[in-house]
């Protein structure tokens, strides 16, 4: 914790504005390379484009060139840590239904087994009704 | 509190004001502890209500209606008020940079923001009782909670809020940890609480924004109807249960790790012996950490969510018990043949030993995919949650408290009761919730109000057993209090401990420290360096 | 975070329970990436839902972003780019102690927020008009396809939470400037501006990543 006074690190300015013009150029590379029609690789163009942005942004103003390393492992582990949030749910959501083949229908309000669980008040009293098979009567709120 | 011989933090400055607008990691932390214990003390009061209710399958106090807002805030207290902040926020806030050899925390007002946060956010979630209750359980599970006219907005905005002073207390932890580290206490010099919280911490920063946005959701959705989470508008109900776990699962981490952190200390101290593989414990808290955000799935195993998902979640559920065991065995060989002497503390870590296994071993049944279908949603799943909750981090949390109850207020409790209510809390504990696995097993599903006659002896036996425990709570409640006035006032050190927080007045002086701390020796180095109890008369000798 | 650090000076600004001013400086900044860590989570939730609807309904998807205005978005961003430089440039100008030039920045900073947030009310206005709005208050009728609602539902949220983001960015800016106004910074002491600037340097990364994925779909 005591290491020797870091000197402040002053980028020049021509660095900065490099950077801003970089980032101006990809902005509109971005914008044309959408008018083309790539196919699904479109997507990938632009996000690996949005990325390259997304790291000058990071790594000059930022400052995380020239920062603790420490700094840098934060960032990328809030991404490591989003994108496994994002592929274990796509795991779910793009694969419902590939092993078991069931697959959700419209539920069937004819099916008899709704006649004995919809009670309300019209229900015989409970000392009748309770016993080891009817287990989710619902309880009317006269009693 | 009065007569004490140096100016300790509890005594100056003196008045009200100084302790609502202080930034002194110390007072935050008994403010803390004061309003989680008020909590705790409600909810609980809520637990024996309900088991009350439970005690005939018949109604006994209370409607239906009634019964579900009833255990959806026992729930919601529970977890969100009480069981996240219990640890880190209340004994954390004040052992942490005393352990570390700190003045205080890296940010102290952020962590003075904390607590009013906490408190605006507790008032804003229990505030609901008043709207009317909130009847989805302490999960919220859509589509139920998009729909139901109970007060859901009043208590997730409590929720979102709280969460705030979850990450702030978790940042600044980190921050602390990194930067604020005596000099001399290497990563590996470091007491292993302090690592517990760190991996606490960690999981605090990267899981409490997803539940914020979660909620923020639910809320939008109930208020605007933006249809995310609703199938007819094309949502889909399943992606909130998604959202809400990954938050959610790794927060029982949040709540189990620091309390694996105070075990460690206790049963090295109270052994009196070098811990056994410090280095598998500390990288087992950050494993536990980090393999945590990977298993939320197992929730859902009979939500709908896709059989590759499950088989997955359920895969590597079963790696996340390996860190746990590690840690276990690693702590019953600290014990092996150490000169263990039985006072309370260590009585609340054998306590933890034993419930959090089996606590921990059932987990595993229900990671097992095929098992759960049979166990889900039943009282076998309650009884699991409260053996890991209740059984780890609440005996953690007692352990704690006993532990360095001398340190945060310089007087000792009375140990003959200390030992009588730590016998009631056991066994009250076992009563209730050991009966809770079998009737699970059998089918008792979880949450209702009404149950079929052959459970009717089991759930009377379980419910005996809250009283029980709810009476043991009471009498530390009254010798706990008693200490404060009447307690025999101790020394530095009273148990004979190598950590820091044992080398600076009991109760501390306000900056902590007489001089600034340097590290002389290892938090563990009882075979180097000879500490006796100071019941047992003697000084630290080099 | 930059709170932490409100007292005034180089001498001054030192608190007790820090070593140095270098411990203390090094601390805000972790506490702030930490935060910013966050940040990135809490947009991350919405992120995910955009992935899950855009895999679920890709050519609806691809319907609905045609009536958002691409000019409007590419001008947007600009702005913001812009605005990042200006950002960087006014904590560099601090580093050299040039007060004046910390403020020009500082202000041009704000303004180009506000050009933001004005071209972004004009895009919600039109919206609104349109009745592309989400979820039951959708009611426009131009886009085939089933549930184009959910576009406008996460369009707004994602817009919606970053333009919130732009407008605390600016309050702590003109925050940040009538202190440097006050004379509170210098060379020496100048964490408050930089914390800022890391701010809003992640409002300006998230933006990037959301023009593309809102704006440019093919």
């Amino acid at each position: 914790m005591t290491q020797p006074k870091r000197a402040i690190h002053i980028l020049p300015l021509q660095t900065y504005l490099g950077i801003g013009s970089a980032l101006l150029i990809l902005t509109v590379v971005t914008v044309w390379v959408a008018t083309i029609d790539l196919g699904p690789i479109n997507l990938l163009v632009a996000m690996i484009i949005a990325a390259a942005k997304a790291s000058l942004v990071a790594l000059f103003f930022m400052h995380l060139k020239y920062d603790n390393k420490l700094y840098a492992v934060i960032l990328l582990g809030a991404l490591l840590f989003l994108a496994a949030f994002v592929v274990f749910t796509m795991f779910d959501t793009m694969d419902r239904g590939i092993i078991d083949g069931v697959r959700a229908g419209p539920i069937n309000d004819q099916a008899v087994i709704y006649e004995q669980s919809t009670s309300g008040p019209t229900l015989p009293p409970a000392e009748s009704v309770r016993s080891d098979t009817v287990l989710h009567r619902e309880i009317s709120p006269s009693e | 509190m009065s007569d004490i011989t140096h100016d300790s933090y509890l005594s100056s400055p003196k008045g009200i004001k100084s302790w609502l607008l202080t930034v002194d990691h110390k007072r935050i932390g008994i403010m803390y502890f004061v309003a989680i214990m008020f909590f705790f003390a409600l909810a609980g009061l809520l637990a024996v209500i309900l088991r009350t209710e439970l005690l005939s399958p018949d109604r006994v106090l209370m409607d239906a209606d009634t019964y579900n807002q009833f255990f959806t805030l026992h729930g919601a207290i529970m977890i969100f008020l009480f069981i996240i902040p219990s640890i880190p926020a209340a004994l954390g806030n004040f052992v942490l940079p005393l352990m570390i050899g700190a003045k205080d925390v890296a940010f102290p007002r952020l962590n003075l923001a904390s607590w009013y946060i906490y408190v605006a956010g507790a008032l804003i979630a229990v505030f609901s009782i008043l709207q009317g209750g909130v009847d989805t359980g302490w999960t919220f599970y859509t589509p139920y909670s998009t729909g139901t006219n109970t007060a859901v907005i009043s208590m997730t905005t409590g929720v979102f809020i709280l969460g705030f002073s979850s990450i702030f207390t978790g940042l600044n932890f980190i921050v602390t940890i990194h930067k604020l580290r005596a000099p001399g206490m290497t990563w590996f010099k470091m007491p292993l609480m302090v690592w517990g919280l760190y991996a606490t911490a960690v999981i605090q920063v990267l899981a409490t924004p997803v539940l914020g946005i979660t909620v923020a959701l639910l809320i939008v959705e109930r208020l605007m109807g933006i249809g995310i989470f609703d199938p007819a508008m094309g949502g889909d109900p399943v992606l909130y249960q998604h959202f809400f776990w990954f938050y959610s699962h790794p927060a029982v981490y949040i709540m189990i790790l620091p309390g694996m952190g105070i075990i460690s200390e206790l049963i090295a101290t109270f052994s009196h012996r070098r811990i056994f593989g410090y280095k598998a414990i500390a990288y087992s808290s950050l494993g536990i950490a980090l393999m945590s955000f990977l298993v939320w799935g197992h929730h859902m195993f009979t939500s709908g969510q896709s059989e590759l998902a499950a088989m997955l979640f359920s895969f590597i559920t079963f790696f996340v018990g390996i860190p746990s065991g590690i840690k276990i065995f690693n702590w019953l060989t600290t014990m092996y043949k150490g000169q263990i002497s039985f006072k309370t503390p260590m009585l609340y870590a054998i306590s933890f030993l034993v419930l959090f296994t089996v606590g921990g071993l059932t987990g595993i049944f229900l990671g097992a995919l095929s098992v759960d279908i049979h166990l889900h949603d039943t009282y076998f799943v309650v009884a699991h949650f409260h053996y890991v909750m209740m059984g780890g981090t609440v005996m953690a949390l007692l352990g704690g408290i006993h532990y360095w109850w001398p340190k945060m207020f310089g007087r000792m409790y009375s140990e003959l009761w200390a030992r009588v209510a730590c016998a009631f809390v056991f066994v009250g504990f076992n009563m209730t919730f050991f009966t809770q696995f079998v009737m699970g097993s059998q089918g008792m599903p979880r949450r209702y109000y009404q149950y079929g006659e052959q459970f009717a002896r089991m759930h009377g036996f379980s419910s005996i057993g809250a009283y029980v425990l709810g009476f043991g709570f009471l009498i530390m409640f009254v010798y706990l209090i008693a200490s404060l006035f009447k307690g025999r006032r101790v020394g530095a050190n009273p148990w004979g401990s190598l950590t820091m927080e044992w080398e600076t007045a009991s109760p501390p002086i306000a900056h902590n420290f007489d001089t600034d701390k340097v590290l002389e020796h290892g938090p563990y180095d009882y075979d180097r360096i000879e500490v006796t109890p100071e019941d047992e008369k003697g000084k630290v000798t080099a | 975070m930059s709170a932490e650090n409100a007292a005034a000076g180089t001498a001054a600004h030192l608190q007790h329970h820090f070593v140095d001013s270098e411990q203390q400086q090094e601390s805000a900044k972790l506490g702030m990436w930490i935060f910013l860590l966050t940040e990135i989570l809490l947009f991350g939730g919405l992120f995910c839902f955009y992935a899950i609807y855009r895999a679920w309904n890709p050519e609806m998807f691809y319907d609905a972003h045609t009536h958002l205005d691409i000019t409007l978005g590419a001008i947007n961003t600009v702005v913001l780019i812009t605005s990042s430089v200006t950002m960087a440039l006014a904590i560099r100008s601090m580093q050299l102690d040039q007060k004046r030039a910390t403020l020009l920045n500082l202000f041009a900073t704000l303004a180009l927020a506000s050009v933001f947030l004005v071209i972004k009310y004009f895009e919600y206005a039109h919206k609104f008009e349109l009745g592309q709005l989400p979820g039951k208050y959708y009611t426009f009728e131009g886009i085939a396809g089933s549930n184009p609602h959910v576009f406008f539902s996460v369009y707004f949220m994602m817009t919606g939470l970053h333009g919130i983001h732009v407008l605390i960015g600016m309050g702590v800016i003109g925050w940040i400037a009538y202190r440097t106004s006050k004379g509170h910074f210098s060379g020496k002491y100048y964490t408050p501006i930089e914390m800022t600037g890391l701010y809003w340097h992640l409002v300006d990364l998230i933006w990037i990543f959301l023009f593309p994925l809102l704006y440019l779909i093919s």
